[in-house]
């Protein structure tokens, strides 16, 4: 198993440990024995074949799901061995954008973003609208305050989501395949997007993707499933393990089939 | 698009010496003309000749698709299983090409699906639901924390949600609640006049149709009209956003989905649920009086008396907490329902559906028990 792991790691601080987690449907195991490390700063892809567990890692790692076995270690605490109080403030220090957006239909845009804003923190309502019109010019939703979900386009609903990911803005963002659906110039323009606010927030973020495209580009840090061996057969730079990966399936995966090793971001 | 007359497409079976045979198609082989029947002819020709090997060709194909195609495909498959060497010789490329299509393997391995068998079956929906009510347990048990926790302070409820709630529970269901509730006071005050009318004593119509709208009918008409009305809309609401990952986004930003979208929903319907059913008492006692007054001899004032005679606070608030119980079902039921619907828009047809039976059920077997405790201890 390849292992790239650069210099920076040295340095890196260590937002998110995984270790030995084997993840399960009932008794149905989705993936085994997974060791990775994501690192502050990182853009950490999960990648793999269609049906390999990758949003189904995604889950476990924002909580959703508990581990059939293994840990997951989230800035030095094991995230299931403390209590319900603390998982959930630790989550607050999380930001997640769904494959479909997930925004909460029966609220306009400012609302799903001034929701988590005056829950949880002491800022009045007033405050949190601004903050709220703040994050959307920032998604160039600038004037859609008040628009429902149903109101305006997929890739708007993307931007909005990703607008209340940021609400509270977390040490680590996580992204379901966020350039599904989407054209390939507002794909693009969703991954410029999410690489200005990493550099902006300073924010770690861990993205499942098979957009070759988007983990080519901004990808620095990854872990490759495997559905067949139900394991990971990776973990490292793309860009490295396009270049230095022995793994057919790995090759097959990230050459799009043609088995040439060439980087070409779009 | 019906069948097109034309050219219907045919086959000719050429059988040559050494046991090698030719199937020729011809005409058109698209899914809009008739054909002739190919199976019979090559199961009579394989069943009556020692056959070996079989060509398949054309000759003046006018037309095909992808009908053609399979059909082709099911020949092939068909011959090899009677262990019938087959070759394609002059089809259309186009054919030959989506026939090889047709073989290709994506490399994953196919999961033998296997059927269950009938005990198996048995036993599994017999776990399935023993740990369906472990898990009821568990969300009734995290519901009435969440509602300690609103009640004492430590979380708040969203009033927005809950005063639009309340609003839908309890105005919106004004017209449905009037309309059930008046032509079932009617209705049952029609067959008692009916009835009594034999003996002369019509003016217990209003006793009947008084203690009955306000013992049980009127709570009882309320729990099934908010049961398909409400608690379907909470199921396919909180459904609906389970299929979107709403729900999760809640979770992953630290909300509680039971203290966000169960007990605004709880608190709304137990608290407009006893109220309509007054009101349901009283609009079924108007539709009472109105078949009393207007179709017997008995005038208006002496139904009201009668009425007021016979139906004492203990009737009504036998109703009234009948509907509160019911409330505390629709919405438990219905939330529960939305939360543990699937990922599919069909899930949440299902969990619909299911949580207005369910919820019937439960209120007509809670009825029957506060009806037998109410016997029992002489209320």
């Amino acid at each position: 198993m390849i292992s790239s792991q650069g210099s920076r790691r040295d340095s890196g601080k260590e937002e998110i440990r995984v270790e030995g987690l084997t993840m399960a449907y009932g008794e149905k195991i989705i993936q085994k024995d997974l060791n990775f490390s994501i690192y502050s700063g990182d853009i950490f892809i999960i990648m793999g074949g269609s049906g390999c567990g990758k949003s189904t890692l995604l889950k476990h790692l924002i909580g959703l799901i508990r581990p059939y076995r293994g840990r997951i270690i989230f800035k030095g605490i094991d995230f299931w061995n403390v209590s319900q109080e603390k998982r959930l403030e630790m989550l607050r220090g999380c930001g997640v954008l769904y494959q479909s957006g997930a925004l909460w239909s029966s609220m306009t845009l400012s609302e799903n973003i001034t929701l988590p804003i005056t829950q949880f923190t002491g800022l009045s309502q007033k405050e949190a609208k601004d903050i709220a019109s703040f994050k959307l010019k920032l998604v160039g939703l600038g004037g859609y305050e008040n628009y429902y979900p149903s109101q305006i386009s997929g890739g708007m609903r993307k931007r909005a989501a990703l607008a209340r990911a940021i609400a509270l803005d977390p040490d680590v963002l996580f992204f379901d395949e966020p350039s599904a659906g989407l054209d390939p110039v507002s794909a693009k323009h969703l991954d410029d997007l999410i690489l200005e606010i990493r550099e902006s927030l300073g924010a770690t973020i861990v993205m499942v993707s098979h957009e070759l495209a988007s983990i080519l580009s901004i990808g620095n840090n990854s872990v490759f499933l495997d559905s067949e061996t139900k394991t990971m057969l990776a973990t490292g730079d793309p860009k490295r393990l396009l270049m230095e990966s022995e793994d057919p399936k790995i090759i097959e995966f990230l050459t799009r089939g043609t088995g040439k090793r060439e980087l070409r971001l779009v | 698009m019906g069948e097109k007359k034309g050219l219907r497409g045919k086959i000719e079976i050429i059988v040559s010496e050494d046991q090698e045979c030719r199937i020729v198609f011809s005409g058109n082989w698209t899914i809009y003309f008739r054909h002739e029947e190919v199976f019979p002819k090559i199961k009579e020709l394989i069943s009556t000749k020692p056959i070996k090997r079989i060509q398949i060709s054309q000759k003046g194909l006018s037309s095909w698709d992808s009908f053609f195609v399979s059909l082709i495909e099911r020949i092939l498959n068909f011959l090899d299983s009677k262990g019938i060497e087959t070759e394609i010789l002059d089809l259309p490329e186009g054919v030959k090409r989506l026939l090889e299509l047709s073989k290709t393997d994506l490399g994953q391995k196919r999961k033998a699906v296997k059927r269950e068998a009938f005990f198996e079956r048995i036993g599994e929906a017999s776990f399935s639901v023993f740990s369906s009510m472990a898990s009821f347990q568990d969300f009734l048990g995290r519901v009435t924390i969440a509602v300690f926790n609103i009640l004492s302070g430590k979380s708040r409820l969203r009033y927005s949600d809950f005063l639009l709630y309340t609003q839908n529970a309890g105005a919106r269901a004004l017209p449905i609640v009037s309309l059930v509730s008046f032509l079932v006071g009617l209705i049952l005050a029609f067959v008692a006049t009916v009835q009594l009318k034999l003996f002369g004593a019509q003016i217990f119509v209003a006793d009947l149709v008084g203690i009955a709208m306000a013992r049980d009918i009127g709570a009882m008409m309320c729990g099934i009209i908010m049961a398909g009305r409400t608690g379907a809309t909470y199921a396919a609401q909180i459904g609906t956003m389970q299929v979107n990952e709403e729900i999760d986004a809640l979770r992953t930003f630290g909300f509680d989905p039971i203290e966000f979208l169960v007990v605004p929903r709880l608190f709304a319907l137990t608290l407009m649920m006893p109220l309509l059913c007054i009101y349901s008492d009283l609009l079924g006692i108007a539709g009472g009086a109105v078949v009393g007054a207007g179709f017997t001899d008995i005038t208006l004032l002496q139904y009201i008396t009668e009425t007021k005679n016979a139906v004492p606070l203990t009737h009504f608030s036998i109703g009234i907490f009948k509907a509160f119980v019911y409330g505390i079902i629709v919405a438990i039921i219905g939330c529960r329902k939305g939360l543990t619907c699937g990922r599919s828009a069909a899930s949440v047809g299902r969990v619909t559906t299911s949580a207005v039976v369910t919820s019937i059920v439960w209120i007509i077997l809670s009825c029957a028990l506060i009806t037998y405790i109410c016997y029992v201890y002489d209320i």
